[in-house]
Formats: structure tokens, C-alpha cells, sequence
């Protein structure tokens, strides 16, 4: 939806602000997005160390695996930068090899994501386990359903290229797309610290 | 009916784009904001009276002790959904209609920033609401209240929760899209020289209030969320037995709610400013004041939800500090309230619906004030909480402040919108049983709520000595009724009327009185200059040494001349909109939004329905972004100007 956003009016002659107005809006709705996690987030520390059953955070988190899950998805966002430099440099092939390469870093966090909820079931941690298993669950699962949203539409910027709805002239829709994936990725620094590097006041009882 | 284009050879897009931009179907594939403003506004008004006939029913029940109408699980869902009508599917909605439809024209534009989202919001709204009707049918309307409190919501055993959940969250969708769509549309697509302290009091509050969406909407999106998870799949979120929290929904509901209210009353605001200093003949007294205490309504507005949770054993520091935050929102309030009455102060009143409607809505609305500042007293709030003292503010806020300020609205511009002027003596008949069979109604719950009648209860036993304020109040609904009826005849005996609306009918002071009524496509031949704020006026009138009004000379108090704005200084227009860009008709934003409905029903009967509507999500997102930006052949040559052509400028 977005990108069909950025394609919508592309040609805009004149602007109060003189900032485009796709521009604004990813703004607008990214700060929309701040008060989604920002709740979410909120959940998840009121209920941290309340849990009244195990499994606990400590007995399931794998600090060493998420942590590189984690710089993969982080490493994405040079990526992403690398994709819009050079697709405003006019080199549509190292767009697309930058672009397709967000996308695959993308998916192999959200690739770590599913071994790790996996790996956290057969442990015994579900949704309906306990306070941590909802929240938990819950706060990450919303985060890695935005990551997956951001493939789908870095790959529909490498399609849309195909039919000339993206090329050096269209710009914008890549620089927002862009500006959701560091969003994205911001969030998730935030998430990784708080969850699994903040040491849990239970002590994993 | 056919009238859509017919289908013909693509280069890409799953489908032709729609070309048609009048008949029946037209309506499906609309982007005009002013068409979907009459969406919004004709969905909304049936709403109301599905809502108004959910009142009755309540006050049925209630006017006579021991009510047979209704049994108490009905009662319950009557109640509930009566709230979340009035709230979410007729005063939001209908002042989406206002916002729509009066934006891009009060602020001199052709449209709003994204025409086809605009179209989204809509159709998501619609499916919204027919999603929490269907509850209905479906074995069960919510039940718990519009704020449903964990965790009551959570042990409820049917699906009727589960439908507020998902309901809510749809609409939820609906207002964000609708809210970054209309404050981008505000920030950025301004006339020249519309700087933003040129900006009419309306388009103001219209901000304010998509800032207060955009924030507020996540808040409530992820307790929605968890109370949906807890019903569904079983987390504990709002579970005390595993260390759950009930409070959290309560904060989280809130930390919405509150906002929400202001959502609600903001528009309302903004009209009575744009239509107290017309019919008063002189500018709004404090435009500036205005527009702050506006803003430090929506700053303030955060910080003040806890005054719903008094009673929620909060301690008494939290409750004192959210007691002052919550009497300190009544000053830029009050700031409002004053500045309208030194408007119509030594004004040149002339009678008119629209005034009466504002005044009512002042005279209302500072009687739910008052109330409502009782209610930031502590001690004071913990006799009154949960009685029908709270119903009578509420509903002097919402119905005496929201509904009569969108009534004004109405009457105020119905002639621009659909050239035809309702009828005066009908409005005013409205206004005056509408006025009385308020205060008829609610003003009662004072009494009866400090004599200790409790809220949402489905009878009384006799002999509790609120027998007689029950039967006044349900006469005085039947008479709320009554006048919607009578609003309901207006609208149907002006549609007969030739459509004779001058330009301006209220000699007003904003833009949107400079194209003709109903506006072309195109709303303006010229975007406008704007040099000051009221500019319109200005051009209109100018002021002799001794203060009084005289008409400007060169013909240009004929609002023919107006119809051009600046046509002195600027070269003609486009000579009935030869040549102007509006963006085509789109048949995705509907298959877009009919996604969500189906996903919601998927999380309720079988995750197999879901997925399908997630399937249907996508590809309305595809066909969104890959239709062609512009229909091919145009149906209509005396349209086809608008559309052609410039793409082709562009590149």
C-alpha cells in the first residue's frame, strides 16, 4: 500500500512545505507506529518477572543466536541505503543485487524468528503458557510481521523496476520504503535490548 | 446503470481503470473527496438512526419500573451497541463528512493528497460497521459496554466481545488511514499564501484531531489486540489469576478514550467557529486563542485519562495529580466558550438554523462542561461514578455538543453541498423540539444519578423514587426522535426543490463559498491567492472610519464576479476546467478493504476464510499500485477535459 502511495502523484509541481507529500505522510505514519510498540512494548515490562509458571526467559533465550539474527537484520539497513544511492545514481542492476539483498537479510532474521518460536514451543513456552509466553509472543511476533510486510514491498520495488513504475526518475517510493525498513530496524534494537539483554528481575527463577 | 467504462485494452494493471464519474456505480469507484464526504455523511445519518431506534428501545425499557421490552442480555447489547454507534459509526463518521468534504475546499485545493486512500478509508469504515452489525445475526452483539473492561470482556462467553474487538480494530484502520491521509492533505497542500495562521478555526480543529487519531488509534489497536488474544488463543493479558493485570485495558482503554472524546467534540468546535462569526456579521473574537486552547486541548487531552479510573484504587497521589491536569483542560475550554460569546457580542445577528444550532450547542455544551468538571473532584466522582449523573454529562458533551454542532453544520452547508437550501422553518422546528427534548431526556439523569441510579442496569424494582425523572426522560426521547424525523422530511422535501443555491447563501468568509454550490469536479477554475485569513470577505467588504461594513465596489460583492477569485489579477482560468488533472475513479480501494472484514470473520469460524481475505487484501494492494494512474477512453466528453493530458505533461 505504501509504495502505491509514493506512485500515486508522483509529479507534484507545488507543496506548502515544499517536502513531498508521500514523504510526510510515511512520517506521519511511522509516528503512528511509535505509540503501536511503544503499547506493546509498554505490555511486555509491566508483565516482565510477574509470570507465575516457566518457562522463564532465562531458560529459553539464546542470547548469542538472536544476537546475530539481530546484526543481520541491522546489517540490512546499509544495505537498504546502498539500494537508494544506487538506484539515484541511475544503476538500476546494483538497485535491484542491494535491494533483493535487504530482502534476504530480512528473511533470514525472520527465518531466525521462526527457529526460535519454534525451538521456545518445544521448550514448552506457548502464547497461552504464561504472562511471559503472551507477552512475548505477542510484542516480537507483531515486530517480525512488519519485517516480513518490508520484504514483501522491497520486492515489489525489484518487480515494480520491471514495469517502469520504479526507475532513476522514482526515487521516492524507494526512500520510503526505506524509511519504514529503518524504522523497522530501530524498533528492533529497542526490542532486543529490553527483552533479551536487560536481565530479567526474577532471575529466571 | 452503465454508465462504468467499458473495458478495453491495458498496457498493465489487472484491470482497466474505472472512467465513470457519474451514475449509480460511479459511487463504488469514487475518489472525488467531495463524494466521499456524502458517503461519509449519508452511511453516518443512517447510523444515527440506527442508533436513535437503539435509544428508544433503551428508553422503552426504562420508563416504567420492572420494563418488559427488553430482557437483560439484550438489554446489554442494546446499550452496548447504541455507544459504539453513536460513537464510532455516526459522530466520527459524520465528521469524516465534514472534514472530507470541506478540507480540500477550505483550504483551496483540487482534492485531498491521496484521492484513492481517501476512497479506502471509507470503504473500510462501511465494512466496519456492517462487521459489527452482523454480530447480530451471527448469534450475538457485544455486550460489554463501549469500553469493555477486562476482565468481564475477556470471560464473556460468546462471540460478542470478539466481534467488539475486531469491529473496533477495522474502524481503527479506517481512521488511521483517513487521519495521515487528511493532515497531509493539510500540511502540504495549502493555496498560496493560505499560511497557517490563515487557516480557517475549522481546518484547525480538522488537524488537531488527525493528530489526535494518529496517536490515540495504536493505543486502543493493541489493547484490542491483547483482549482479542485472551478470548481467542487463550493469553493471559488481562488475567489476574496468572498475574495479569485487568487495570492495563483500563489504562490502555483510556489513555484512547480520552483523546477520543476530543476527537469527538473538535469538529464540532470547528464548525460553530466557522459559523458563529458569519451569522454575527464580524470576525471570530480571539482567532488565535481559538486555534491554541484548540491545541492545548489536544496536548492536554493526554494527560488526563486517569480521571475515568478514580474509583480504580489508583492511590490518592495519582488521583490528585490527574484531578488538577484534568480542571486545568477546563481553561483552554473555557477560552473557547468565552471567545464565542464575545463573537456574537454586538454582532448584526441574523436568525438562521445554523445559528441556532451553534448557540445551542454553546448553551449545551457548558452545561456537560460543568458537569463535567464535577466529576475532576475526587470525593465528588467517587459518589458519582457509574451512575446515570455520568450518562447525563456524556451525553450533554456528545449529543447538546457534538450532534448539535454537526446538525449547525448541516444546515449550514447542505447548499454547497447539494445546491439546494433546506428548508428554514423545518430547521427550526427541529432545532426547538431537538432543544427541548434534550434537555428533556438527559437533564433528568442529573437528578436521577445523584438520587444513586446506577448505570447499565435493565430495570428497577418500583418505589426507588426515580419512577417519574424515567418516564420524563423517555418522553423527552421520543421527542429527540421526533425532530430527527423532521430532519429526515427536510432532507427529503428539499431533494424535490430545484437546485437554485447561490454560491454564497450566508454571505460567508471562507473559500469554499467562492465556487459555485454544488462545486465542479474540480472544486476551483483558479486556485485561489489567499492574502489574509477570511480573505473571501475581504474581498467582499471593507470597513468605513466609523467601523461599519461597506460592501468593496467593482461589482465584486456579486458572488458571479467572486465565482473567478482573482480573476482581476490573474489570468482566466481554465475556462470550465479545460485541462485540470483529477486523479481517475479506482475499483481497489473497495476490494482492498473488503479484505479485512473476511480476515476478521476468519479469526472468529475458520482460519481457512482468513486467509482467503488476506488473498483478497493483497490483491487489491496489487492492483492499487500497478492500476495505470489515469482511465483511457473518457466516457464522458464534458469530463473528459479533467482527466486527460496532463500525464502526458508530466512525463
Amino acid at each position: 500500500m505504501d509504495d502505491a502511495v509514493a506512485l500515486e502523484g508522483e509529479h507534484e509541481e507545488h507543496t506548502s512545505t515544499g517536502l513531498p507529500t508521500q514523504k510526510i505522510a510515511m512520517w506521519i505514519f511511522l509516528s503512528s507506529e511509535c505509540l503501536l510498540f511503544g503499547a506493546l512494548i509498554t505490555t511486555y515490562l509491566l508483565y516482565r518477572g510477574r509470570s507465575t509458571v516457566g518457562p522463564y526467559p532465562n531458560d529459553v533465550f539464546d542470547i548469542p543466536f538472536t544476537s546475530v539474527s539481530s546484526f543481520i537484520l541491522l546489517g540490512s539497513s546499509l544495505t537498504m541505503v546502498l539500494a537508494l544511492s544506487a538506484l539515484q545514481h541511475g544503476d538500476l542492476r546494483r538497485f535491484r543485487i542491494w535491494t533483493l539483498t535487504t530482502a534476504l537479510m530480512g528473511a533470514a532474521f525472520i527465518g531466525g524468528q521462526v527457529y526460535e518460536f519454534t525451538t521456545f514451543a518445544k521448550e514448552g513456552l506457548h502464547l497461552d503458557t504464561n504472562l511471559f509466553g503472551s507477552t512475548f509472543f505477542t510484542l516480537t511476533g507483531f515486530h517480525g510481521v512488519h519485517v516480513t510486510l518490508g520484504i514483501l514491498m522491497l520486492l515489489s520495488l525489484v518487480g515494480l523496476t520491471y514495469s517502469k513504475k520504479v526507475t532513476e526518475q522514482h526515487t521516492l517510493s524507494v526512500e520510503l520504503v526505506g524509511l519504514y525498513w529503518h524504522f523497522v530496524d530501530v524498533v528492533w534494537i529497542i526490542i532486543f535490548t529490553l527483552v533479551y539483554l536487560i536481565p530479567d528481575p526474577s532471575g529466571g527463577r | 446503470m452503465a454508465t462504468v467504462a467499458t473495458p478495453h485494452e491495458e498496457k498493465r494493471g489487472f484491470l482497466a481503470r474505472p472512467g465513470a464519474t457519474y451514475g449509480f456505480m460511479s459511487w463504488f469507484t469514487t475518489v472525488d473527496h467531495k463524494k466521499i464526504g456524502i458517503l461519509y455523511g449519508a452511511s453516518a445519518l443512517f447510523f444515527f438512526f440506527v442508533g436513535g431506534f437503539e435509544a428508544l428501545l433503551i428508553r422503552a425499557q426504562l420508563a416504567t419500573p420492572n420494563g418488559q421490552v427488553l430482557d437483560a442480555g439484550a438489554y446489554n447489547q442494546i446499550f452496548t451497541m447504541h455507544g459504539l454507534t453513536m460513537i464510532f459509526l455516526v459522530v466520527m463518521p459524520l465528521g469524516a463528512a465534514f472534514t472530507n468534504y470541506l478540507v480540500p475546499l477550505m483550504i483551496g485545493a483540487r482534492d485531498v493528497a491521496f484521492p484513492r486512500m481517501n476512497a479506502l478509508s471509507y470503504w473500510v469504515f462501511i465494512f466496519g460497521g456492517v462487521f459489527l452489525y452482523s454480530s447480530f445475526l451471527l448469534g450475538g452483539a457485544p455486550n460489554g459496554g463501549w469500553f469493555g473492561y477486562a476482565p468481564n470482556s475477556v470471560a464473556e462467553p460468546g462471540l460478542n466481545m470478539s466481534y467488539y474487538a475486531i469491529g473496533l480494530l477495522i474502524l481503527g484502520i479506517s481512521s488511521t488511514v483517513s487521519a495521515v491521509n487528511l493532515a497531509v492533505t493539510i500540511i502540504n497542500m495549502r493555496a498560496p499564501g493560505m499560511t497557517l495562521m490563515r487557516m480557517p478555526v475549522f481546518i484547525w480543529m480538522t488537524l488537531v484531531v488527525q493528530f489526535l487519531l494518529i496517536f490515540a488509534i495504536p493505543v486502543i489497536t493493541v489493547a484490542l489486540i491483547e483482549l482479542l488474544f485472551d478470548r481467542q488463543y487463550g493469553t493471559h493479558f488481562f488475567d489476574p489469576g496468572v498475574g495479569g493485570d485487568p487495570i492495563l485495558w483500563q489504562h490502555l482503554f483510556w489513555l484512547f478514550g480520552h483523546p477520543e472524546v476530543y476527537i469527538l467534540i473538535l469538529p464540532a468546535m470547528g464548525i460553530v467557529s466557522e459559523i458563529l462569526p458569519v451569522f454575527a456579521r464580524k470576525p471570530l473574537f480571539g482567532y488565535a486563542f481559538i486555534v491554541f486552547s484548540g491545541i492545548a486541548i489536544g496536548f492536554m487531552g493526554w494527560g488526563v485519562w486517569v480521571h475515568h479510573m478514580f474509583t480504580a484504587g489508583l492511590g490518592p497521589v495519582t488521583n490528585s495529580a490527574f484531578a488538577i491536569t484534568t480542571m486545568f483542560i477546563a481553561v483552554p475550554t473555557g477560552v473557547k466558550i468565552f471567545n464565542w460569546l464575545a463573537t456574537l457580542w454586538k454582532g448584526q445577528l441574523k436568525g438562521g438554523t445554523p445559528l441556532y444550532f451553534s448557540i445551542g450547542f454553546v448553551a449545551l455544551f457548558v452545561i456537560g462542561g460543568l458537569s463535567g468538571v464535577t466529576h475532576a473532584v475526587v470525593p465528588s466522582d467517587y459518589q458519582q461514578q457509574d451512575t446515570y449523573y455520568v450518562v447525563a454529562h456524556f451525553h450533554y458533551v456528545l449529543f447538546g455538543g457534538a450532534v448539535f454542532g454537526l446538525f449547525a453544520g448541516l444546515f449550514y452547508w447542505w447548499p454547497k453541498v447539494f445546491g439546494r437550501m433546506l428548508s428554514e422553518s423545518l430547521g427550526k422546528w427541529q432545532f426547538w423540539i431537538m432543544f427541548v427534548g434534550m434537555n428533556l431526556t438527559f437533564g433528568p439523569f442529573h437528578i436521577l444519578g445523584l438520587q444513586g441510579m446506577p448505570r447499565r442496569i435493565y430495570t428497577y424494582p418500583d418505589g426507588m423514587g426515580w419512577d417519574i425523572w424515567n418516564l420524563v426522560s423517555s418522553v423527552g426521547a421520543l421527542m429527540v426522535g421526533l425532530s430527527a424525523v423532521l430532519f429526515a422530511v427536510n432532507v427529503l422535501l428539499t431533494a424535490r426543490k430545484p437546485r437554485n443555491a447561490p454560491a454564497d447563501p450566508w454571505d460567508a468568509r471562507t473559500l469554499e463559498w467562492t465556487t459555485s454550490s454544488p462545486p465542479p469536479e474540480y472544486n476551483f477554475e483558479e486556485i485561489p491567492q489567499v492574502h489574509a485569513l477570511d480573505d473571501f470577505w475581504h474581498k467582499k467588504y471593507t470597513e468605513s472610519p466609523a467601523g461599519d461594513l461597506v460592501p468593496v465596489v467593482a461589482g465584486a460583492s456579486d458572488t458571479a464576479a467572486l465565482k473567478n477569485g482573482d480573476a482581476g489579477e490573474h489570468e482566466k482560468g481554465h475556462g470550465g476546467g479545460h485541462g485540470i488533472h483529477l486523479p481517475s475513479p479506482s475499483y481497489w480501494p473497495i476490494v482492498l478493504a473488503a479484505g479485512l472484514p473476511m480476515m476478521g470473520y476468519g479469526v472468529l469460524y475458520d482460519w481457512k476464510l482468513g486467509v482467503a481475505g488476506g488473498v483478497v487484501l493483497l490483491v487489491g494492494a496489487y492492483g492499487w499500485i500497478l492500476e495505470p494512474s489515469v482511465a483511457e477512453a473518457e466516457p464522458a466528453p464534458a469530463l473528459a477535459a479533467a482527466s486527460t493530458g496532463s500525464e502526458a505533461d508530466h512525463g
